[in-house]
């Protein structure tokens, strides 16, 4: 068995670093650190998975949308400011 | 399609068609973006209105430096914090919170309660606009013009007015956040 070294990081430590790795932010000792511990941890590697997944499920939320009411009143609003304006 | 510039100079020239076209194109992701600030759709509408108010009066002003989405959203965030209501329902919290519960780890700092496997079956858009909205105010916001709106980090520092490491730990607490929402509603049974 290897003998964990003071440089390894922990599973606590690593999910702290996951945005930063995705941001492309980490040095590169440290990036090197976080792949060493995700080779040999599937947990933190399904982690890193949910968290890309999160952020595409977050760009999937429940749209807005323009209703032609509303488009009225902004083309109303647009009027009544040029009126103003002159 | 014309671009953003192109109908800014007709905008500014009076062309009434042109105003419509930015209305079209920005008014969706206007309305998501207010939506996330204030507690109704009405006064997402109002807040919204107020906007493109702002931005005829300010148009003479407005050269070009950041692109008119970003200075859009700018206009939009600061007249919603002023109307904002939903605010007062979250509590503060501290920027230090960790991005996984620390009962989920043993002394060792492993893994002693892992990630479950997520069981989608199909997705439910509300249901993630729901956990969106679940997110303490300023980790909602970096996460809305991050991830739902595709804003980079330097035009969310410009909208929000905070600085790059500012904008990266609350997208690490926001994005740490709604991982664990989503995995509650997604996971496997627990």
């Amino acid at each position: 068995m290897r003998l964990l070294r003071t440089r390894d990081l922990v599973c606590q430590q690593a999910v702290e670093l996951v945005t930063d790795y995705l941001e492309g932010r980490l040095r590169k000792a440290e990036r090197r650190r976080f792949e060493a511990h995700l080779a040999v941890c599937p947990h933190c590697t399904e982690y890193l998975a949910q968290l890309r997944e999160t952020i595409t499920l977050t760009g999937r939320a429940e749209p807005e949308d323009l209703t032609p009411q509303m488009r009225d009143d902004l083309v109303q609003l647009y009027r009544q400011w040029k009126a103003g304006e002159q | 399609m014309d671009s953003d510039g192109e109908l800014l100079v007709r905008l500014r020239s009076g062309d009434e068609r042109a105003f419509v076209s930015l209305v079209e194109r920005y008014t969706d992701p206007m309305l998501r973006l207010a939506s996330s600030f204030v507690p109704s759709r009405a006064v997402a509408e109002e807040v919204v209105q107020d906007t493109w108010l702002a931005l005829l009066r300010g148009i003479d002003g407005f050269e070009g430096r950041s692109s008119l989405k970003t200075w859009l959203f700018r206009i939009l965030v600061n007249q919603a914090r002023t109307t904002g209501t939903r605010e007062h329902r979250s509590v503060p919290v501290a920027d230090t919170e960790p991005a996984v519960d620390p009962s989920r780890f043993n002394a060792a700092g492993g893994w002693a309660d892992p990630p479950e496997r997520w069981m989608m079956s199909g997705e439910d858009r509300k249901l993630i606009r729901a956990c969106i909205d679940g997110l303490p105010e300023r980790q909602r916001e970096v996460v809305v013009l991050r991830d739902v709106e595709g804003l980079s980090s330097e035009e969310v520092c410009a909208v929000l007015g905070i600085s790059e490491v500012n904008q990266r730990v609350l997208l690490h607490r926001g994005r740490s956040r709604l991982r664990q929402l989503f995995e509650d509603e997604f996971g496997a049974a627990r």
